[in-house]
């Protein structure tokens, strides 16, 4: 008797988790055991699904593909200017917000905006105001020339431009999360911390230092590390701003290589997309280690992430 | 005598001090809401300028004084934007409703029920949330080809129908309701899917109101897997559409087509943002990153 | 250094959006604080005895009204140059820092011809740690401490630097019974030792009737009575200030005076001389009750609670304005063991100095010439 109900019980969980459980393994078990076998058949076919070898072929034709170079140094030269640009401004907006009462909600309201707006579409207002046509030099351009500079193509113009106006969009799209949580954090340090600091005098700069800043640290080391992994995978606000093909426009990322070589132009190599997605998880991981030891090291407050 | 001028020094230097400060963290703030909000401002004003007027400003100007709606109309007839609209409501409207369901069983499972092989099964699950999704998309994408599931609702819709996230989120919300209440409503001869349903739904509701919004956000702005898996424009979302606008809709110069387009597509997002803007906030620092 | 507090008075806005009246937290606070006391702000939650701390410290600004410390007008002054000590409620411990650190902290900040060399520094730090004997935690992390001395660890960082105000708020609310105890003869030891002005706010009028030199007690932001804490006790200003002091709680009846006499229901308890006929409140001290046969007043015993030391009978009357009215008895009546019985009339005479008329709308004290039936 006790022993049917236990199966019966044990029938209707696993029956409760059989939808997820199906979607999970359709979708994402199986596929994570498909990309390393893919990676490591040479030669496949997509049409006859058929390969000729197995070894690490893949990875070194990726490796030796001058796009997927330019796109590896694409997304390094984007996450080193834009994790800690956006950081350290949305600290300071942070810090801003904090410390004003009137029109707080507005502001925080304002800046959030960029989360909730489709980055295709609004990428596309930002190409506008960088481009440079014949009828126009684009917006931008005319407030360079107006402060006395000369104009610049951004979109289709130098290397640095097209990457100043990716970097910039990058920043403008990932700080509202980053002003957010830094928003959170902040006002979750009790105030009672600051008027302790307060009494005994202490300045501005060094209650900054040796209170708040600790304090809100595992935050700050959250957003660090979300940054680096979220500015390695970037690429649909690549594509708002220089198209899709972006091998043509010499901005393509990792993220954008892998699509490519799967999909699109240049596709149908399902392979050297794995081979490029394995390598790009390989970094990730190793930069979210990296920065896992760092933050360990250091002397933290008690807190999770 | 002395120690009172000395005070009033010091009083006057601090106040002074502190409404520089404020000053300048009010024009810092306002400076970067116009960062934020000139794009937004840019967009509504193209998008009502006339398209001889935006093409003969070499110098782009500031506002219009015959705005037309001219754009509006062209962007849903001569591009395809309500066929666009249409497909995106449909897909967020039918993912959204079915992984609300799939991962309401599954916390459900995971919160409630007893059953052997549940820690390994959830320790499985909390693995899986640690998968970039750039790794599985290749294989979904052979997959989806390979059943013949390109160009249809059911290839966009089936794989981000779960959500190991959300079944978390829903799960710790889930096990805050005392069992005594559980207890209680075995007592009086509830099922447990009658107690989920009439008990646990109503409780969670404001968790699983946050999570509708967050996938609601997410539906509409998803772009990837829908430009990989359809190639029809029938069934393109907004954000392929927009693509699709921009390289081969009105031409490419007509930007306040291209613009009128960009407002519809963004105006439904900001005005769910803007009523639900506490629980959206709330719901994103607890958890949701982008994308 | 004394305290001069003159017609303090501070508003917050209020968050009522029907309500667009202020809310008055401290409403013309005069007091003059003499210098090396130890003062207990005493009062319910709300009363405003928080609000008139953070004015002293300077964390917020009255809104009327002007605080000296000695001769020097602070009022406006902020916290950081009056030169005081403050201990918040939960300690405010920075929880990144070790003992040490947090208690070198205020230290660190002085600058100018005030700043201190690193072994400076260390000796004073050593010095206060060693005044709230907590030497021996100093490399430890605040979560490693007991409540008790994360407490003092707080005193200890606010008396480094020599304050001329030390103020507490709540001290020993985050503490248990025992531990409270303990902590408060530490306050007072301290401040003996220090002779440094204390001002502590407290809503637990036994601890603060227990250490302070003086006591004001609160309500509203009004102040109901400055004074000595045996003073206050047996000299209560007006109801609320009787019923506020005292455990167990004074007893309050319904009373009435007829042809200078006090009538407790239909019996004639005292004498009242020159005073005329009104309606009343009479408070009665638990201890102002003496079991006598022939007594004025009659009660109807319900039981006997022995609680330790203290023996009190339950007794209930028509005329009480609680269910109950508890009378401590001395240990020498203590002849029955602990058991509620059937009930039955007791006759008990009052002592007349443990008996206080109030007035029936003001609750102000009416004063009576001492005199017994």
């Amino acid at each position: 008797m006790k022993k049917k109900r236990l199966r019966d019980n044990n029938l209707k969980g696993w029956l409760y988790l059989l939808p997820a459980m199906l979607f999970l393994g359709v979708f994402m078990v199986y596929p994570l055991a498909d990309v390393f076998i893919y990676s490591f058949e040479e030669g496949y076919n997509s049409a006859s699904q058929t390969y000729f070898g197995t070894g690490l072929y893949n990875y070194s034709y990726v490796l030796h593909d001058p796009y997927f170079l330019q796109a590896l140094k694409n997304t390094f030269i984007l996450v080193i200017i834009t994790v800690p640009l956006s950081t350290g401004i949305a600290l300071f907006i942070s810090m801003g917000l904090h410390s004003v009462k009137p029109l707080r909600e507005l502001f925080q309201t304002i800046y959030f905006l960029p989360y909730v707006t489709n980055t295709l579409a609004v990428g596309l207002v930002f190409m506008i105001l960088f481009k440079k046509t014949p009828y126009s030099d684009g917006l931008i351009n005319l407030l360079i020339t107006f402060f006395g500079g000369t104009a610049v193509d951004f979109m289709e113009g130098p290397y640095w431009a097209k990457m100043f106006v990716l970097c910039f969009y990058t920043v403008w799209v990932v700080l509202p999360f980053k002003i957010l949580i830094l928003t959170s954090a902040l006002s979750s340090v009790s105030q009672e911390y600051y008027n302790a600091a307060k009494v005994d005098g202490t300045s501005k700069t060094r209650t900054f230092m040796r209170i708040t800043l600790p304090m809100i640290s595992p935050m700050l080391f959250y957003l660090v590390i979300t940054g680096f992994i979220g500015a390695f995978k970037a690429y649909s606000d690549v594509v708002a701003l220089f198209g899709t093909d972006l091998n043509a426009a010499g901005m393509n990322t990792i993220v954008g290589y892998v699509y490519d070589m799967l999909y699109g132009d240049s596709g149908g190599y399902p392979s050297y997309a794995s081979a490029a997605a394995i390598l790009l998880f390989a970094i990730v991981l190793t930069i979210t280690c990296i920065n896992l030891l760092v933050s360990r090291n250091r002397n933290l407050p008690g807190g999770t992430i | 005598m002395e120690h009172e001028t000395d005070y009033k020094k010091i009083e006057s230097a601090a106040e002074k001090r502190q409404k520089a400060v404020h000053a300048i963290t009010y024009v810092f703030l306002t400076l970067w809401a116009v960062v934020v909000l000139f794009p937004f401002y840019w967009m509504l004003l193209t998008s009502v300028k006339s398209y001889g007027a935006y093409n003969s400003e070499y110098i782009p100007k500031f506002f219009t004084l015959s705005p037309t709606l001219q754009n509006y109309a062209d962007a849903f007839t001569e591009v395809s934007l309500g066929k666009y609209l249409l497909n995106t409501t449909v897909f967020t409207v039918v993912t959204t409703a079915v992984m609300l369901l799939v991962i309401t069983l599954a916390a459900f499972a995971f919160a409630r029920l007893e059953f052997r092989g549940k820690n390994a099964a959830f320790l499985l699950f909390l693995s899986l949330m640690m998968i970039p999704n750039e790794l599985v998309v290749i294989t979904n994408f052979v997959t989806v080809t390979n059943l013949n599931m390109r160009n249809s609702f059911s290839g966009l819709i089936l794989p981000s129908v779960t959500s190991v996230f959300y079944i978390y989120l829903l799960k710790e919300n889930f096990q805050q309701i005392p069992d005594s209440l559980y207890l209680a409503a075995k007592v009086d001869g509830t099922s447990d899917l009658k107690y989920l349903l009439k008990v646990m739904i109503p409780i969670s509701k404001p968790t699983l109101v946050t999570i509708t919004i967050l996938k609601i956000i997410e539906c509409w702005n998803s772009y990837v897997w829908p430009r990989l898996i359809t190639d029809d424009e029938n069934y393109f979302l907004v954000s392929n559409g927009i693509q699709e606008i921009r390289e081969n809709g009105f031409g490419r110069e007509n930007i306040p087509a291209m613009m009128a387009a960009v407002v519809v597509i963004s105006v439904p997002l900001i005005v769910l943002f803007l009523l639900f803007r506490k629980k959206i906030m709330e719901g994103v620092s607890r958890g949701g990153t982008k994308g | 250094m004394e305290i001069i507090l003159r017609n303090l008075t501070k508003k917050f806005p209020s968050r009522d959006r029907k309500n667009h009246e202020d809310v008055v937290a401290v409403n013309d606070f005069n007091f003059e604080i003499p210098d090396g006391k130890l003062i207990g702000l005493l009062g319910p939650s709300g009363c405003g005895k928080s609000t008139t701390l953070y004015l002293i410290s300077g964390l917020q600004k009255p809104t009327d009204g002007r605080i000296f410390f000695g001769k020097d007008d602070v009022t406006n002054l902020p916290p950081e140059n009056r030169g005081i000590g403050l201990v918040f409620q939960n300690y405010a411990l920075y929880p990144h820092l070790t003992v040490r650190q947090n208690i070198l902290f205020p230290l660190q900040n002085l600058k100018g011809k005030d700043k201190l060399t690193k072994t400076e520094m260390w000796e004073k730090a050593d010095g206060a740690a060693k005044l709230v004997q907590i030497d021996g935690l100093m490399d430890r992390k605040p979560r490693e401490l007991s409540g008790g001395q994360q407490q003092r660890v707080a005193i200890a960082r606010a008396l480094v630097k020599m304050p001329k105000v030390l103020l507490l708020d709540e001290p020993l609310s985050n503490l248990d019974a025992r531990l409270r105890l303990q902590t408060r003869e530490e306050i007072r030891r301290i401040q003996q030792e220090t002779k440094i002005t204390t001002i502590f706010v407290t809503h637990d009028q036994e601890e603060a009737m227990s250490i302070s030199d003086l006591i004001v007690v609160m309500k509203d932001g009004v102040v109901q009575q400055i004074g000595r804490p045996q003073e206050v006790y047996d000299n209560p200003a007006n109801l609320f200030v009787a019923k506020f002091l005292g455990t167990p709680p004074i007893n309050i009846f319904e009373a009435h005076i007829r042809n200078s006499r006090l009538f407790i229901g239909d019996d004639a308890v005292l004498r009242l001389p020159g005073l005329p006929d009104q309606e009343v409140y009479a408070g009665i001290r638990p201890e102002g009750f003496i079991c006598q046969e022939g007594g004025e007043l009659c009660c109807m015993k319900k039981g006997i609670e022995v609680m330790g030391r203290d023996i009190s009978m339950v007794c209930t009357h028509k005329a009480s304005l609680s269910p109950t009215v508890r009378i401590i008895v001395g240990a020498e009546n203590n002849t029955e063991p602990n058991r509620y019985g059937e009930e039955f009339p007791v006759r008990f005479r009052l002592l007349s100095r443990k008996v206080f008329l109030f007035h029936k709308e003001t609750e102000a004290r009416i004063h009576m010439r001492e005199c017994s039936l």
